[in-house]
């Protein structure tokens, strides 16, 4: 799917960090890049302080980034934004968040909640405009339009979690970050919800920067995956590549620990641990070795040596 | 194909509940969160109670502890703890005739101990993770504080904590999310009890220190001989630690047995679907299955089968009766009328079935 064509979006060198007090700055994100071709779903997994919601914030400029370039579709938007290059981002570019009761206004009607982002940017022309475009995208989430006069109290986690994405996909946007979108929902109703956006997106060609810390999930919906940790990219290549041939030791220690749902060989199994300190790994000293195309990996020449052995 | 085989003798019961119903009292009506459920636990073994939210599972348990809430109403059933007292007797009790209050004061943490989803939220803030794990011990067996701190320095180290001098004195804020949630699970060892009830342990957790913490508590049951129910919606952190599954939908359990019986020969549809909608990393499919529509609202009334409307085998009984456990071999029961002698032929799921035997090939290996 990935084309050698201009990138939807280009990360390069992002860095993110927070100054906690006058001595210490947490850095959360630490120069990372990486492409985001138009059509394609990229998986950004890693562990909690990995630094990958982080990234999704910065790029949709949640928060100011310190320093590093992000091209979205053409124009620059990590520095000072233009009022039409604001413009540009807040309707090409939505969020989908974790927690569906957490954000949706519960004293607003879901009609209204998805309207909203079409009125404040003064895209369609007429109230019936409006009330079309918000039944259209309930229909394509799987929501009838009777319910969009309900509260966010009336429904179940899977459906709200339908309207957090109705709302995203009204503006028609060119890259929906969804961000751990499916993690606080049940098993059966995840299934769901990854096979809602990967149909939309059959339908729509929407991109896709979906973060999770589930990296079984995130196979079934990426075409390509980055493996974060500690404000590093890793690792990072097709889908297959990771899955087939892991080359760092920390990706291996996060397929390892998917539980397989097959109790004899469960039993016997035991993880990969990986501890960074005690391997000696130190990520500002490696630099990207590139295996293939995709396939890229963060490493010293040491240790990229040692880990293809 | 048996792994470990826990034997099922009657004498060797701990718990176990018999035709349990509870409902909740809402501003809106009743909810009957629990209909009928039956369930046994045995000394030194691991049951999963597997189901969506909302299917009761956390309730069951919560009845356990004697911490159910207080709108919810035992309409009838049996809870019957057995233990040693001790002068090392044997005692059996109903813990449904006891008050919640008698429960929480005579064996809630002693006999019977906890283990919930958020650690941060099951630690006091303001105290030292030494003194709360002193806490429990000081209170149910009123043993001296030297004597309880040395227990205490013990337990930070059985559950894999190092450097225990310094961690005794940190608060919970200081510690990660795993450290938190082995100290939870300190406190909860801290009186030797029988049983020990884990609600979605790992849910919280990283997938990487979520297999820490599942190797831990196996460790510790083996060591100990403790009994373990396990609370999840996650079939692969069942597959890991269970020998025992109960499959809850609607407040009923729809499907028991042996762990290996129902993971290698489901017959409740709603396992099929379980089964089926969970991300296999090996396999290409590049479509996952998912279970149509949503669960039940339990505060109307269920005619039938309650998975009936979600079920693509329904069969026209499903929508007018309920079908009672049928019995199909060994420990495996199952509530479907598919079972049913009278029932037409129904065929697991095709993909489901490429699935199952490829576990099965995968499990030769290792036996």
């Amino acid at each position: 799917m990935s084309d050698k064509k201009e990138p939807l979006l280009h990360v390069e060198n992002l860095k993110q960090h927070f100054k906690i007090s006058r001595k210490f700055t947490t850095k959360a994100v630490d120069g990372i890049s990486f492409d985001i071709y138009e059509g394609e779903t990229y998986g950004l997994v890693g562990e909690s302080g990995s630094g990958k919601s982080t990234t999704g914030r910065s790029i949709i400029r949640l928060y100011e980034p310190t320093d590093g370039k992000i091209i979205f579709d053409g124009r620059d938007i990590s520095g000072k934004l233009t009022k039409a290059d604001e413009k540009y981002l807040r309707t090409n570019m939505q969020m989908i968040f974790q927690d569906p009761m957490a954000c949706l206004n519960p004293r607003k009607k879901i009609s209204q909640i998805i309207a909203e982002g079409l009125e404040i940017h003064h895209i369609c022309k007429s109230r019936a405009e409006i009330n079309e475009r918000v039944n259209d995208v309930l229909d394509k989430v799987g929501l009838s339009s009777e319910q969009a006069t309900r509260f966010p109290h009336q429904f179940s986690g899977g459906q709200r979690q339908r309207v957090g994405i109705a709302r995203a996909l009204v503006m028609n946007p060119k890259l929906v970050i969804a961000d751990e979108c499916i993690s606080a929902l049940d098993v059966s109703i995840q299934a769901q919800v990854v096979n809602l956006m990967k149909d939309i997106q059959d339908e729509m060609g929407t991109t896709y920067l979906f973060i999770a810390h589930d990296l079984s999930m995130v196979k079934y919906i990426s075409n390509r995956i980055g493996v974060m940790h500690l404000g590093h990219i890793v690792e990072t290549g097709t889908t297959d590549e990771i899955f087939e041939n892991p080359i760092h030791p920390y990706t291996k220690s996060l397929l390892s620990a998917i539980p397989h749902p097959n109790p004899i060989v469960e039993k016997q199994r035991k993880a990969i641990t990986y501890n960074k300190d005690a391997e000696g790994v130190i990520y500002e000293n490696g630099h990207e070795h590139v295996l293939s195309e995709t396939h890229k990996v963060l490493a010293t020449d040491e240790e990229f040596a040692k880990w293809t052995k | 194909m048996e792994t470990k085989s826990v034997k099922r003798n009657k004498s060797d019961r701990v718990l176990y509940i018999r035709d349990l119903n509870i409902s909740f009292k809402t501003a809106y009506g009743t909810v009957r969160a629990i209909r009928g459920v039956r369930l046994d636990l045995f000394k030194g073994e691991t049951i999963a109670i597997v189901g969506e939210s909302g299917s009761g599972k956390s309730v069951t348990v919560k009845t356990i502890m004697g911490i159910l809430d207080s709108n919810g109403v035992i309409d009838s059933g049996q809870i019957i703890y057995r233990y040693k007292d001790e002068n090392g007797e044997e005692q059996e009790v109903d813990l449904v005739q006891m008050s919640q209050k008698d429960i929480r004061y005579k064996f809630c943490g002693k006999h019977i101990a906890m283990v919930f989803q958020d650690p941060m939220t099951s630690l006091d803030p303001t105290m030292t993770v030494g003194k709360q794990i002193m806490e429990p011990m000081r209170e149910h067996y009123h043993i001296s504080r030297a004597e309880a701190k040395k227990r205490a320095m013990e337990l930070i180290k059985e559950v894999g904590i190092d450097n225990p001098d310094k961690r005794f004195k940190q608060y919970p804020h200081e510690l990660s999310g795993g450290m938190r949630q082995r100290v939870v699970i300190a406190i909860a060892l801290a009186c030797d009890p029988d049983i020990l009830i884990c609600d979605e342990p790992t849910t919280a957790l990283d997938v990487t220190i979520q297999a820490k913490i599942l190797e831990l508590i196996k460790d510790l049951q083996v060591k100990k001989g403790i009994s373990v129910i396990y609370i999840t919606h996650d079939l692969g952190v069942v597959a890991k630690v269970a020998d025992y599954v109960a499959v809850m939908y609607a407040g009923r359990i729809v499907e028991k047995g042996k762990i290996n019986e129902v993971f290698y020969d489901p017959r409740h549809p709603y396992t099929w679907g379980l089964l089926s909608s969970m991300p296999d990393i090996d396999t290409d499919s590049r479509r996952l299955f998912a279970i149509p529509g949503s669960p039940p609202n339990l505060m109307e009334k269920i005619e039938g089968d309650a998975f009936a409307p979600r079920n693509p085998f329904a069969l026209k009984i499903d929508y007018r009766e309920e079908p009672p456990m049928y019995d199909v071999g060994g420990q495996h029961r199952v509530a479907s009328w598919l079972c049913d002698p009278r029932a037409p032929e129904v065929e697991v799921p095709e993909e489901l079935q490429v699935r199952i035997e490829k576990m099965k090939k995968e499990a030769t290996i290792y036996e």
